[in-house]
């Protein structure tokens, strides 16, 4: 068989990876909305509304997607994105209160939407260029996720 | 004598914020021995609960306990008192006590042992995370 005609098949084939990290933060917090009574945040968010905040085990999963590396065989270092999601959202996240001692959450209602949209705005733009966030998937509880894609 | 004891068990869980503080100590020394668990405004968890209850089959009913019953337990007299509370605020119980999963747990089995009757043997694990979990008695 010829080389150069296995070599440009390989050209043309497709070799986009998704890769995840899955991490985890326990916090505190409350659905309130400060504008409302406290009768309308009641009637809204129920028990969520508690003025003592209750709290939850968060598990988050960040998706990067992008080509293997010729070298490496990396699409990135695991390593890098591992110190990065602990420094720029699980150090920030991790045994704190959500409405009250993260400063990218300030002003926002404490939503899991609300918190898996400022995460992927954390960490978006300290991948380089050939690294793309994929997702953001967020659990609240065992049974309630979100996922936010950059839309 | 043949035994025909048999353990039964309902899963439950409730949300709840806490910190672990001793109010005695100063501001250091709680962070020193509590870690991140001391933050002043506290954190949260997704408890995961266990309640094991021993006792004979009943030959009416072919039941040890009817777990309807049990159930319903558990929601009045737990999880309406913990669920989407701040345990060291809102429940009593931890007004003085350090809601560490170990108190929390001693706490649940002494409320639920109060309530059954005294021919079941009971036991409660708690979980905290996935990985860290307390059981009581033992």
């Amino acid at each position: 068989m010829n080389p150069s005609i296995t070599f440009a098949a390989k050209q043309n084939f497709e070799e986009m990876v998704y890769l995840t990290r899955q991490e985890h933060f326990n916090a505190a917090h409350k659905l309130y909305n400060p504008k409302w009574s406290k009768e309308k945040n009641e009637q809204m968010f129920g028990v969520c509304a508690n003025e003592n905040w209750h709290g939850h085990n968060y598990d988050l999963f960040v998706t990067i997607k992008g080509e293997p590396d010729a070298e490496t065989g990396f699409l990135y270092d695991v390593k890098k994105l591992s110190i990065m999601i602990k420094e720029l959202v699980i150090d920030k996240l991790d045994h704190k209160n959500l409405n009250m001692d993260v400063d990218f959450m300030a002003d926002k209602m404490c939503s899991t939407e609300n918190l898996a949209i400022a995460i992927w705005q954390q960490l978006s733009p300290h991948l380089p260029a050939d690294v793309k966030l994929y997702c953001i998937k967020l659990y609240e509880t065992q049974r309630i996720y979100v996922e936010y894609f950059g839309d | 004598m043949s035994n025909n004891k048999v353990a039964v068990y309902r899963k439950e869980h409730f949300n709840a914020a806490h910190k672990l503080y001793n109010a005695a100590w100063s501001e250091e020394k709680n962070k020193e021995v509590f870690g991140l668990c001391s933050n002043k405004n506290f954190h949260g968890h997704n408890y995961d609960l266990e309640v094991k209850v021993v006792g004979e089959v009943n030959a009416e009913t072919g039941y040890v306990i009817d777990l309807k019953l049990l159930s319903d337990l558990v929601k009045a007299e737990v999880l309406d008192k913990f669920d989407h509370k701040n345990l060291n605020l809102d429940v009593e119980f931890f007004k003085s006590l350090n809601p560490t999963a170990e108190n929390i747990v001693i706490v649940i089995y002494n409320i639920l042992r109060k309530q059954l009757n005294e021919k079941f043997d009971l036991q409660i694990r708690l979980y905290e995370t996935p990985r860290n979990f307390v059981e009581y008695p033992v």
